[in-house]
């Protein structure tokens, strides 16, 4: 399978603190890599080095032959192909669902403005929200603007969809609806990188799991292996912290 | 009831003549500080320490000084000082400007700086380039959350031009007392007519704008 995504001796520090820590990594065309870690291990500081939200100090970060320099003229370029959605409800209030969703691929790709309406039409009525393409964000649950939010990341089209956390701020039953969007995502063959605290999520959509502590990968590997057979004490620690025994 | 000297002559119109004063020296101020003040706002976001400093001295003097200190000092005070002629009109200008400026500044230091980080990256998360963000995400924000601010602060203005009277412009306040003194003997009873009026003369000027400001807030509530 092609690689589409490669990581290179990627290290980063907020003043003295190492975030993270000579990472490499490499992911291939339609995987799904899920990123678990401590809060503070460096996940999402890593997902955001990937589409240039923040300075690479060192190494480098590959999109194909595209390389994500934060300091590019034409990074708004690369991101296009760089999907990505956070963890707090971050769509654009003064805009309708719909419109919060055609915004980008409009202005940015300059593409005909019915035939971005009748996409994201679809795209809402593939997450159950047609009926709330004029409403405004503040109408919208938690889980119905995270939904949205993936939309608007789908429509412009990402070669990898990075996903940060999106079920963090959800209230418990919320989370279900959003975590089947992105596992139908998944099962057709979208390139992920996840980071979520979901462990039955994380087990159920991804080709392979990554356990990040200290900004350094401490053990990697698939589903299986890593949830039913780890092999750092690190890791089997981590993991007894997600079951309950009385 | 002493609505009867209205009648007499002229004097509705001068009164509406006098209330057209009041509105042009406050509309003019209205749009030189709303410009000054989106200008100053901005460059108070810098976090500049330099423009902090005299940002926060100047809005400080504005909130402590009583707008009548101000109009005195430079229409008496600085004409002669510098040895500029000033009439009461553009002292009065100035004055309604720098305090005006001072306000909208900071609406607009506080508008900024309440747009979220994450609206920027979720922005450039999706390919646009800065001008397309500010443009498409961030402006169209900031003018909902000014726009109710604003207009609550050109109301103010116009209340405040009653001000400028103490300088000796005629404007729709000294206009009534002319009328009351002129009629004394005649209409004892001038002065209720005649402030009431100009009650409803303000009342008529700034309700659609207070109710302008509603409309818009209620529209932009999200």
């Amino acid at each position: 399978m092609e690689e589409i995504l490669k990581v290179n001796n990627l290290s980063k520090r907020f003043d003295e603190i190492v975030v993270l820590d000579n990472l490499s990594l490499s992911v291939k065309k339609g995987e799904v890599v899920v990123i678990v870690g401590p809060s503070g291990c460096g996940k999402s500081t890593f997902l955001r080095c990937l589409n240039g939200l923040e300075d690479i100090e060192e190494g480098e970060v590959l999109l194909g032959e595209e390389k994500v320099n934060p300091n590019k003229k034409n990074l708004s370029k690369t991101r296009e192909k760089i999907g990505m959605v956070f963890q707090s409800y971050d769509l654009f209030p003064h805009k309708t669902i719909l419109q919060n969703i055609t915004l980008a691929p409009i202005k940015v790709k300059k593409r005909n403005k019915a035939e971005v309406t009748e996409e994201a039409l679809k795209l809402l009525d593939r997450v159950g929200l047609l009926s709330k393409k004029d409403n405004y964000p503040r109408q919208l649950s938690g889980g119905q603007k995270q939904r949205v939010a993936i939309v608007r990341a789908l429509i412009m089209h990402p070669e990898v969809l990075l996903l940060d956390e999106i079920t963090a701020a959800l209230d418990p039953e919320m989370v279900r609806e959003v975590l089947d969007v992105v596992l139908s995502l998944a099962k057709e063959g979208r390139t992920m990188l996840i980071v979520t605290h979901e462990m039955a999520f994380a087990k159920a959509v991804a080709d392979r799991v990554i356990f990040l502590e200290n900004g350094k990968i401490v053990e990697e590997g698939s589903p299986a292996e890593f949830f039913d057979h780890p092999k750092t004490d690190r890791l089997k620690r981590f993991l007894e912290t997600f079951s309950y025994e009385k | 009831m002493g609505f009867e000297v209205l009648l007499k002559g002229n004097n509705m119109l001068r009164l509406l003549g006098g209330l057209g004063v009041a509105l042009y020296i406050s509309l003019i101020s209205v749009a030189i500080s709303i410009f000054l003040g989106i200008i100053l706002g901005a460059l108070m976001t810098l976090k500049n320490p330099v423009i902090n400093a005299v940002s926060r001295v100047y809005l400080e003097i504005v909130r402590i000084m009583p707008q009548m200190v101000l109009l005195f000092i430079v229409y008496f005070g600085a004409t002669k000082i510098l040895g500029i002629n000033l009439s009461a009109e553009v002292s009065a200008v100035i004055v309604f400007s720098f305090w005006g400026t001072a306000e909208m500044s900071d609406l607009v230091r506080g508008a900024l700086s309440g747009i979220d980080t994450i609206q920027y990256e979720s922005s450039a998360a999706l390919g646009m380039n800065t001008a397309q963000t500010y443009f498409h995400v961030i402006i169209p924000q900031i003018i909902r959350r000014l726009i109710p601010l604003s207009i609550n602060l050109i109301t103010r203005m116009i209340k405040t031009t009653s001000l400028v009277m103490m300088i000796g412009i005629v404007e729709v306040l000294k206009v009534g007392q002319q009328i009351i003194e002129a009629n004394r003997k005649s209409s004892p009873n001038a002065a209720f007519g005649v402030f009431a009026t100009i009650f409803l003369l303000y009342f008529l000027a700034c309700y659609p704008i207070s109710l302008l400001s509603k409309y818009l807030e209620k529209k932009w509530e999200n």
